[in-house]
């Protein structure tokens, strides 16, 4: 019971968030909604028996990809960006349709089609279930081989994100001693 | 008492449906990035819920692979972002239609 409490508060202040992240002028403001959204759902996954992911959550998306999102609205000036209505305003009232639409449709889906009953009981291994033991000796006896590919996929991404800001004077440096070369 | 499964799911579409209607809403790249990464977590939501729904460790594993990819994708996003900036002074998504036929 009181798990359902602390479910219907937690989940109104996620929903709430995740409004205000949407409507927000300021993009520093949708920054810190979606903080607040990304921690509320580390809660959830505490409730689910999941601790080493909601510790993963905190650490790697409330911490490493928000700074990185601040990181870049200050660099751009984003949280000065007016979006202007133009054109397109028609877009706007289409799109909450849809959006809306689409979460009627969803939500009777799962209503009606899942059973309301709480999940069965883990028994003694409830402790246990999610802990960054196990956790880590199904990633690396099962999932080896994912794993070592996402290592790969990470070099990847770091070296396409320095490559892709480096700046375009060098660039233009080694393209002409390319040419004086030949 | 456990909170049923089927009350997690539900947020989790609820969650997934504003991070699209904000795709479909906003004009602010970086505001568009952070929707996706609100879908990007509901559908983790899913997985843990369905993994304690069935006992298994399977679906904690897979938000583990999603967060590894939700970072790469959002370094390489936000590379982006700055290098469109750099160019043309602009992170409105209308205004970069440069290959409009």
């Amino acid at each position: 019971m009181v798990q359902l409490i602390v479910f219907l508060i937690l989940a109104a202040v996620c929903v709430g968030s995740a409004i205000g992240m949407l409507t927000s002028k300021n993009a520093v403001y949708a920054a810190l909604f979606l903080v607040l959204n990304f921690v509320v759902i580390a809660v959830f996954y505490l409730m689910l028996g999941a601790p080493f992911i909601a510790m993963v959550q905190i650490t790697v998306y409330a911490g490493a990809i928000m700074v990185l999102f601040m990181f870049v609205i200050m660099l751009v000036g984003a949280e000065m960006f007016q979006e202007a209505g133009g054109l397109n305003s028609w877009q706007r009232p289409v799109a909450l349709l849809m959006g809306f639409g689409l979460m009627v449709v969803t939500v009777l889906m799962i209503a009606t089609s899942a059973s309301p009953a709480p999940p069965r009981d883990l028994g003694v291994s409830a402790m246990e279930f999610g802990s960054p033991a196990q956790i880590g000796e199904v990633l690396y006896t099962n999932y080896i081989f994912p794993f070592e590919l996402i290592s790969f996929l990470l070099l990847a991404a770091m070296v396409g994100a320095v490559i892709l800001t480096k700046t375009e004077r060098k660039k233009r440096r080694v393209l002409r001693s390319l040419r004086n070369k030949n | 008492m456990l909170v049923p499964t089927s009350y997690f799911v539900i947020l989790s579409a609820v969650l997934f449906t504003i991070g699209a209607t904000g795709v479909l809403f906003r004009k602010n790249a970086i505001i568009l990035f952070m929707s996706v990464e609100l879908m990007l977590n509901a559908a983790n939501l899913a997985l843990v819920a369905f993994s304690r729904e069935f006992g298994t460790l399977d679906g904690q594993i897979f938000v583990f692979f999603v967060m590894t990819v939700a970072a790469a994708e959002v370094a390489i996003g936000l590379a982006l972002i700055v290098t469109i900036f750099r160019n043309r002074a602009s992170i409105d998504v209308d205004d970069i239609h440069s290959l409009k036929g």
